[in-house]
């Protein structure tokens, strides 16, 4: 009895980190086959990745389309947290509940409406409007993030800036901007990684000259796959790991 | 009076939401139904579409596979989570690892790793035939089974991290208290522990049912042919069938139901919780 | 808004670090600043309920009272935090109502002292100065003065977790009045720091205040700090104010049973008035007892009450001493006898099986009587007051 939890979430936990770390693995095989485990090692899918100009077009596509979104979303949530942590106001809670929309309704239907509207504006295929798009479901990441994260600030210290005569906007960047910066940080990493892994807004609103990586594999998914793949795939894995690290030290100066 | 201006910092962030999610859905939906059909047509469109026998197979795929997989997550993920809020040191550590690393890896790079672990030459497979327990393959992909197996692995984090909100914040002072006053561990989880939990498993049930029901990458990529589910079916209505009509009619059940649901779970959850941020 | 008080350029170099600081930090003259009818309502429930008072310029103002009795929401309202459902605020005749805190050129200081973390000391105290847009010699200049002022210019380069709790609040204090504001508001100051330090610091704002000639309004739950530092004090309860006066005049001659026992120890011993003549009331107790009161005003006879007498008024004395005119005496047994160092607090059950509280002084003179003992109590008239009956 007391050794079947910790075994049960053992194999659980086995189960949950194995296909991920078989895909990290697969990116370095040395074979033109995908098979588990690879008989040799090498960089060569990597290569291929990084070398094919199709590939290459769709990793900046989606840092540029990243950078968008986390910027917008990250500007526009930090305001809006605050505004919910500090303001008085009624119907903070239906707010805050419109505000979290974007994540729980059906990213399908919001991509075929963002793509019913871009269409008829003649936006479809723009890498700012996709990051405009992207940034609108990061923004509740960013929100839940930075809710946290302002609500550790203690409020007596605003209200001594205040006190001692900064006006609201230097009260937020002198002393709540800085405060909650390493919170700040932690919100733009995963604002960018939202959109750096978004399959399906991208699907209906980027074009041939503009599509990310997720599209792509996807497509390749589709058609036949590349042994490409695994490396893009480890390769995403391998920014999402970089991201949760530097999210790890962020926290830790938090914490201090 | 010194009136409270702290309110005008949401503007930024509702202005986003109109001009770019509210209002294309509000114009993608009264468009196709209130413009580009007559008033009159609508009824008969809703009535077309919901009985369409495509969409009934959808829609009773989706339910079913949503609640398969909200259930598998859920007894996956309750020791997982209980394991969490009563340990310490490397090997909880290690478990959070194990929890974060898939919860933000892009969803379709974990679908196409389950490929790999599930496919016809993959690791379960090979390691099935090595053994010879098995003559031929078995078919772990391109059917039911995989799409649940699939989503139960993307949406276990979700439910992980709201059980385990939810579970660190019981005092384990109860606990102490409970055993000093003579009762077995059984019947404390049983009384004490687990009704305590209830809200976890109420709001992480819920967050899981709202994102399989609107769940698309990965039925659209591990089901089988005839798996579809409604946002599949949606997906098709516009990119290959090109009737806006009835995707909008889809859309909107979908998302009625979605929202009805989130209603629920924000009336149960701190929504600041939400995702265990 | 950067305040009248200019500098002496010629003074600061040659000084020693006190007289520089006091000579840099001149005082512009505090303000008054008028309170009338200030109320503050959180549902149905009144917080503060009409404050009115005139706090004058350079005045040292507290407002005491337990915890839950509006005097940090009142504070609050003069900072700007706080709306005000009614009422007004003044200063030097200005309704500062709809102004906004940064606008009201206050200085404030917090109990948990709100160092801002990231700052170094210099930037801390350098903070409201530069919010006003001051020049950057000049903000050398002043905060370093500020910081000789509470003798922490040593420190000026170290981040608040470097520092205790006594000098963090130092700073708070410099950064509150390096601006020269007319007006200081503190928030339970010392309220997290130990006894002793606490007292050294009193010590410490009392001579800033002075030197600097500013009008401060304190909030404190520690009657002694109260009575240390103030001209006046505000005693609130339940969001009334019960009584507004000098520490002396509150303690010696409070307005109701209420304030008597947030101020100290007390005997409220409950009858009637018998007689009252301008100046001297007549008052007898339950058992009969007649006892008498200097009392400015004249009471209805009949009048329930209580009479108020503080223990340390009270001596005792063998009984067989002989009663002296003019002198409140009563005779009671000794019950209990506790032992406090610089006085023994005596309880005596007297005739009407009331415990009365006497504290003799700790000297070899003065009568230590045995527990069961019969003792006579004398006390002045003088230091007897007749209350209204205790609401509570």
């Amino acid at each position: 009895m007391r050794a079947a939890l910790p075994l049960f979430v053992g194999c659980a936990c086995l189960l949950l980190i194995l296909p991920i770390g078989i895909v990290v693995v697969l990116g370095f095989s040395g074979g033109t086959l995908l098979r588990f485990p690879p008989t040799s090692l090498s960089l060569r899918w990597f290569a291929a990745f990084l070398g094919d100009p199709a590939w290459r077009a769709a990793l900046w596509s989606s840092l540029a389309i990243g950078g968008v979104a986390c910027f917008v979303a990250t500007g526009v949530g930090f305001l809006a947290a605050y505004a919910l942590v500090r303001g008085a106001f009624p119907a903070k809670r239906l707010i805050l509940a419109v505000a979290l929309l974007p994540i729980v309704s059906p990213t399908v239907v919001t991509a075929i409406a963002m793509y019913y509207a871009s269409a008829r504006l003649g936006l479809v295929g723009s890498v700012v409007w996709v990051g405009l798009c992207h940034a609108v479901i990061a923004f509740p990441v960013v929100l839940l993030i930075l809710l946290s994260a302002l609500q550790a600030v203690d409020l007596r210290l605003e209200q001594a800036a205040l006190g001692l005569g900064a006006s609201r906007a230097r009260t937020l960047r002198t002393i709540v901007v800085p405060l909650a910066a390493p919170g700040l940080a932690s919100a733009a990493l995963f604002a960018f990684l939202t959109s750096f892994d978004e399959l399906i807004i991208s699907l209906f609103l980027t074009n041939a000259a503009t599509q990310t990586l997720p599209v792509r594999i996807w497509n390749s998914l589709h058609m036949q796959v590349e042994p490409t793949v695994a490396a893009v795939s480890a390769f995403l894995i391998g920014v999402t790991g970089v991201i949760l690290a530097a999210d790890a030290l962020l926290r830790r100066r938090r914490a201090t | 009076m010194g009136r409270d201006r702290t309110w005008l910092l949401l503007l930024p962030a509702l202005g986003l939401l109109a001009l770019l999610f509210l209002g294309p859905l509000a114009w993608f939906l009264a468009r196709t139904l209130f413009v580009e059909t007559a008033p009159a047509e609508v009824p008969a469109l809703f009535v077309d579409v919901l009985t369409a026998r495509s969409m009934q197979v959808a829609a009773l795929t989706t339910l079913w596979v949503s609640v398969l997989v909200t259930l598998a997550t859920l007894v996956i993920g309750y020791p997982i989570a209980f394991y969490l809020a009563n340990r310490r040191g490397w090997r909880a550590a290690l478990v959070v690892f194990c929890v974060i690393v898939p919860y933000f890896t892009s969803v379709i790079v974990r679908t196409y790793a389950l490929t790999v672990v599930l496919g016809r030459s993959g690791l379960i497979n090979e390691l099935l035939g090595a053994s010879g327990l098995v003559g031929a393959p078995l078919a772990l992909l391109y059917n039911i089974f995989a799409i649940v197996v699939g989503m139960a692995y993307v949406l276990l984090p979700y439910m992980v991290l709201t059980l385990y909100a939810t579970m660190k914040a019981i005092d384990p002072s109860l606990l102490r208290a409970g055993r000093a006053l003579g009762a077995s561990p059984l019947y404390l989880f049983r009384r004490v522990y687990f009704p305590l939990s209830v809200p976890g498993v109420v709001s992480g049930s819920l967050i899981v049912l709202i994102l399989a029901l609107g769940f698309f990458i990965t039925p659209a990529l591990i089901g089988g042919p005839g798996d579809v589910t409604v946002a599949m079916l949606i997906e098709r209505a516009v990119e290959i069938l090109i009737d806006w009509p009835s995707a909008a009619v889809m859309s909107v059940v979908l998302l009625t139901a979605t929202l009805i649901l989130f209603a629920i779970y924000a009336r149960v959850t701190d929504l600041r919780r939400m995702m265990g941020a | 808004m950067i305040g009248r008080g200019a500098t002496v350029p010629g003074a600061v170099g040659l000084a020693r670090p006190h007289e520089r600081a006091a000579a840099s930090i001149s005082a512009p003259a505090g303000k008054a600043l008028e309170l009338q009818g200030l109320t503050k309502i959180y549902g149905s429930e009144t917080v503060v309920d009409r404050f009115d008072t005139r706090i004058q310029a350079g005045e040292f103002f507290s407002l005491l009272g337990p915890s839950g009795s509006g005097k940090t929401t009142t504070l609050m309202m003069v900072a700007g935090f706080a709306a005000i459902d009614a009422g007004r605020l003044l200063v030097d005749g200005v309704d500062l109502a709809a102004v906004p805190p940064e606008r009201r050129g206050f200085g404030m200081v917090f109990q948990n002292y709100a160092i801002f973390p990231h700052m170094d000391m210099f930037e801390n105290v350098a903070f409201p100065l530069r919010a006003r847009g001051m020049p950057k010699a000049l903000v050398r200049e002043r905060v370093a003065a500020a910081l000789d002022l509470v003798q922490l210019g040593h420190l000026s380069d170290r981040y608040a977790r470097q520092l205790s709790g006594g000098q963090q609040q130092r700073v708070a204090i410099a950064r509150a009045i390096v601006f020269q504001p007319p007006v200081v508001l503190m928030d339970e100051p010392l309220g997290a720091l130990d006894k002793n330090l606490r007292y050294d610091l009193q010590v410490e704002i009392k001579e800033i205040q002075r030197r600097l000639g500013m009008t401060v309004l304190y909030v404190t739950h520690d009657q002694e700090e109260a009575m240390n530092l103030s001209d006046r004090v505000a005693i609130m309860s339940r969001g009334r104010v019960e009584q507004i006066g000098a520490p002396r005049d509150v303690y010696e001659r409070p307005a109701n049973a209420f304030t008597a026992r947030f101020l100290g120890e007390a005997n409220l011993l409950p009858g009637a008035v018998v007689t009252s003549c301008p100046g001297r009331v007549a008052f007898q107790l339950r058992d009969g007892t007649v006892l008498h009161a200097d009392d400015p005003s004249t009471r209805t006879a009949g009048t329930e009450g209580e009479l108020f007498v503080r223990p340390e008024k009270l001596t005792l004395h063998p009984l067989a001493d002989p009663p002296r005119d003019g002198v409140n005496r009563l005779s009671g047994t000794v019950r209990r006898a506790s032992f406090l160092g610089s006085v023994v607090r005596y309880a005596v059950e007297t005739g009407s099986g009331a415990l009365v509280t006497a504290d003799a002084p700790n000297v070899a003179a003065h009568h230590h009587p045995e527990l069961g003992e019969r003792v006579a109590l004398a006390w002045s008239p003088a230091d007897t007051v007749i209350l209204p009956p205790d609401a509570a």
